[in-house]
């Protein structure tokens, strides 16, 4: 029940994208379209979840035995870059499908700040290897769901009459807080 | 302690950066590294334009061959030329493709509605499908423009957008985000295998033409002075401009909406304007030519049919060789259209124009005489175009099998002997039919000496099939005209006519081809003297030469022409083709020259692709909507007449009857035009300021 109660949490609640705002490069970069929008959520979840095992493994076996926690942040960075890009490689030779399909998302993400964020969070709320993995899927979850929304508004915002000034970009950082407003809705559901 | 974290924090990079050093090792992929010369060379601006992922993936599929060298949309031909050099191919040279629109302005079309809310095209579009009644026009509101990522699009004055072929890189955004699909991402060649839709904006006279020129575009040309924009659109379904402005009976007038108001434009006085002003130039323009295919085509047959699929099958890149019968190419417009309509001088012209884009001829060879088509595979002809023409005089039996009469000659055969000599034409000549042909033999006749000659025709002169006009100029010259009359039977002297027994008819019921069947009137019957009789009933084709050795089973039809597909002109033998009279029965040159680019188009597809795309909604009929019952907001304005040779000049000679008119009055005539498309006309300026006004006073009334 934690467990459920967990991941409705990080998807709805304390969504990354839209109550913590974190991983707004993407979020406005790939968001145009809902196909690319789709991989790039797809992308994350993978990546996320990938991450997270490894820095949760990092920080508990290797970080805490030797005191050094307060350099976690360093340490993160230089394990997720080493194994987005491992993972790249390892996709290429052995999945072509996989890398057609993530590929040209992965070198995107690699320092992504959602990812490193959920690496921190995971560490922060002082999760256990089960939970932390349902949370890191979840919150990852609540970015891919973020993402397709907003796309599809995009999508329909194209074919809207918006002041010239408040075109692009503009439009959808309001249309972001909008969205974010809405999920507020939610704020309250889970303690 | 600062040596244990930064030991810890090194080690850690140690790891990650052995591990990926490891990994680039065993999970090493063989890519060739000419992707990665290749991506260098393209500009790296990731547009997508190309069709692929980003510039990485352009060129992965170039060195995959699954692209071409110049597959970049931003590159132009520096970057395809040091592409290609690079990967050591031999850069084809292509034709750029350039953004264009179809719609002749959107606000001409009557409004559905008017709403300022909107400021992009598609949107507008979800709203009732767009504020104009029309299905193809321009919207107007620039989202086109504002696709462009290259700047080559800016809104007219008049509400449309316009293209700078400077900028234009076809990369085709535009034509994606148009809703209403009026811009179309061509090359100049491709316009050639275009054939109308249904889902298109068509003026009527458009598609009642049988080649499908397009006619209002090359008015407009005309009516700006772009004479040489206008000749290069006609031949972009016509490569017969000086003979077709000559000769053609204009089937494309029928459907001119102007003669709701006064009279239809005189389409081709004008074509033939611009088709002269190229040839009293003496330089040709120049035709675009698409880089070759390597295919070669052979045609049999050096008419109309056959000149035209060859020309067009040359500018589509193929090798073309064409094989004649007779001395000099030109089929029956040199031996079956006399002097005096289409001098030879202007055919001898036009023609050597077709050849010069590098088109090869064998003339004095006749299929089934001289080749075959087994010889010609065996030459290594990919495709061949059987367009035979339709050169056997059909006769109304008026002499035993066998048996020669010294005054009686069929009306191809008649012509023909005026080509090369000048033969003595005297007394009374009677020529027997209603087309074309018997028209030309009596006014030839008439010019080479004749006293007399008379047309004996079986049904009135409303059933003539011989063009209008021709009929009048016969009249005017002196033909006698005997209608509603047939020939019985032949008095010949020692061999030689001397007379014809004919026999007068009434109309009775149409028969099934709608004209009204005659019908002889007993004991009506009367001699008639004469010294030649020119039998002049209709032609079909001889294909006598499918019999002959060498020669695949090509089915044929109960007329007597080649079977094919209607669809393709492809016969049962996959790589023989045919069109034009051998196919159809006698026709139009106008029918002939579209049956061409049909089968260039299909020859085309077939020798690249190995398979005939079918056209989709392709027009057949007028478009029903297009029929207007009348229109409004144009004022009468008198149709132009072209420069005629006086009787007494025109008499004895075979002097141009009819000549072309001048600079003004070509760029008046080009203002008559309407500019059609399927739902909408231009009104006249200042017709429509005093309807806008009246519009204004009855609303403040």
């Amino acid at each position: 029940m934690d467990l459920v109660l967990l991941a409705v949490g990080a998807i709805f609640v304390n969504n990354i994208l839209l109550a913590q705002y974190l991983g707004n490069c993407p979020f406005c970069g790939v968001s145009k379209q809902l196909s690319t929008a789709a991989g790039m959520g797809v992308a994350v979840i993978f990546v996320t979840t990938l991450a997270s095992i490894f820095t949760w493994l990092v920080y508990h076996h290797l970080l805490v035995p030797l005191d050094i926690t307060y350099l976690k942040t360093l340490a993160f960075i230089l394990v997720i870059a080493a194994l987005v890009q491992l993972v790249e490689i390892f996709l290429k030779r052995h999945s072509r499908v996989l890398y057609d399909a993530l590929g040209i998302y992965l070198p995107l993400i690699t320092t992504n700040c959602a990812v490193m964020g959920i690496a921190l969070l995971n560490i922060k709320h002082e999760l256990g290897f089960g939970s932390m993995l349902v949370f890191a899927i979840a919150s990852a979850a609540g970015f891919a769901l973020a993402i397709i929304l907003f796309a599809g508004l995009r999508e329909r915002l194209l074919l809207a009459p918006v002041p010239v000034a408040m075109r692009g970009t503009a439009i959808a950082l309001v249309t972001a807080g909008v969205m974010s407003l809405a999920f507020l809705g939610f704020a309250g559901m889970v303690q | 302690m600062l040596w244990a974290p930064a030991a810890v924090m090194g080690g850690i990079a140690v790891v990650a950066a052995a591990g990926l050093g490891i990994a680039a090792r065993v999970f090493h992929v063989e890519e060739d590294p000419r992707i990665k010369g290749v991506t260098n060379l393209l500009p790296g601006a990731n547009c997508g334009g190309c069709g692929f992922a980003g510039c990485a993936a352009c060129a992965e599929a170039i060195v995959a061959g699954k692209a071409e060298p110049n597959a970049c949309v931003i590159g132009q031909t520096e970057t395809a030329l040091a592409v290609a050099q690079y990967l050591g191919m031999e850069m084809k040279e292509s034709e750029p493709q350039i953004a264009c629109r179809e719609c002749q302005g959107g606000d001409r079309a009557t409004k559905r509605y008017d709403y300022a809310g909107f400021d992009d095209c598609r949107a507008a579009m979800l709203y009732f499908h767009g504020p104009t009644k029309c299905d193809h026009g321009c919207i107007g509101l620039g989202t086109c423009v504002r696709a462009c990522a290259f700047g080559a699009i800016s809104m007219g004055e008049n509400g449309l957008p316009v293209f700078d072929p400077e900028r234009c890189v076809g990369c085709g955004t535009c034509a994606r985000v148009c809703p209403k699909g009026i811009i179309n991402v061509i090359s100049e060649t491709t316009r050639i295998l275009h054939w109308n839709r249904y889902t298109e904006c068509l003026a009527p006279c458009r598609q009642k033409c049988p080649a499908q020129i397009d006619i209002p575009r090359y008015i407009q040309h005309i009516k700006r002075g772009e004479y040489a924009e206008a000749l290069l659109t006609v031949k972009e379904a016509n490569p017969l401009p000086l003979s077709t402005g000559r000769v053609c009976p204009e089937p494309c007038n029928l459907a001119c909406r102007r003669q709701l108001q006064d009279e239809p434009v005189a389409i081709n006085y004008l074509k033939r304007y611009a088709a002269d002003w190229e040839y009293e130039s003496g330089r040709r323009l120049h035709v675009p030519v698409a880089p070759d295919t390597g295919k070669s085509i052979a045609v049999v047959g050096g008419g109309p049919g056959g000149l035209s699929a060859a020309y067009y099958l040359r500018r589509l890149g193929h090798a073309v060789t064409i094989y004649e019968k007779m001395p000099k190419l030109g089929g029956m417009l040199r031996y079956g259209i006399p002097e005096y309509r289409l001098p030879k001088a202007v055919l001898d012209w036009e023609l050597e124009g077709i050849l010069g884009l590098g088109i090869k001829a064998v003339t004095d060879v006749e299929l089934g005489r001289d080749f075959t088509i087994e010889f010609l595979r065996h030459e290594g002809f990919d495709a061949i175009f059987l367009a035979v023409g339709a050169w056997r005089d059909r006769s109304l039996g008026l002499t035993e099998d066998g048996e020669v009469v010294e005054g009686l000659v069929s009306g191809i055969k008649y012509l023909e002997r005026f080509q090369d000599a000048d033969p003595d034409v005297h007394g009374h000549v009677v020529v027997i039919g209603g087309g074309n042909t018997a028209i030309d033999a009596a006014r030839t006749s008439l010019r080479a000496g004749a006293d007399k000659v008379s047309i004996i025709y079986r049904r009135s002169r409303d059933e003539m099939p011989a063009n209008p006009a021709e009929i009048v100029a016969a009249e005017e010259e002196g033909i006698a005209f005997r209608f509603l009359s047939a020939p019985v039977k032949l008095h010949t002297e020692g061999g030689r006519v001397v007379g014809i027994d004919v026999q007068s008819m009434r109309l009775g019921e149409p028969d099934p081809s709608g004209r009204r069947r005659p019908e002889p009137i007993p004991g009506s019957e009367e001699k008639v003297d004469c010294d030649l009789i020119v039998e002049a009933v209709g032609q079909m084709p001889d294909l006598d030469f499918l019999q002959t050795e060498g020669m695949p089973a090509v089915p044929t039809t109960r007329w007597n022409t080649v079977d094919a597909s209607e669809d393709t002109l492809q016969t049962d033998v996959p790589f023989l083709f045919t069109g034009g009279d051998c196919f159809t029965g006698p026709g139009l040159m106008v029918d002939a020259i579209g049956a061409g680019r049909y089968a260039a188009r299909s020859i085309h597809y077939w020798v690249t692709e190995g398979e005939i795309p079918p056209i989709e909604h392709r027009q057949t009929q007028l478009i029903g909507e297009s029929l207007f019952e009348s229109i409004t907001g144009v004022s009468s304005k008198p149709r132009v007449h072209e420069p005629v040779v006086s009787l007494e000049e025109r008499l004895g000679t075979f002097k141009e009857v009819e000549g072309t008119i001048d600079e003004d009055d070509a760029i008046y005539e080009a203002g008559r035009c309407l500019n059609c498309g399927t739902y909408c006309y231009d009104h006249d300026a200042e017709m429509e300021a005093v309807t806008t006004a009246e519009a204004d006073d009855t609303a403040t009334v």
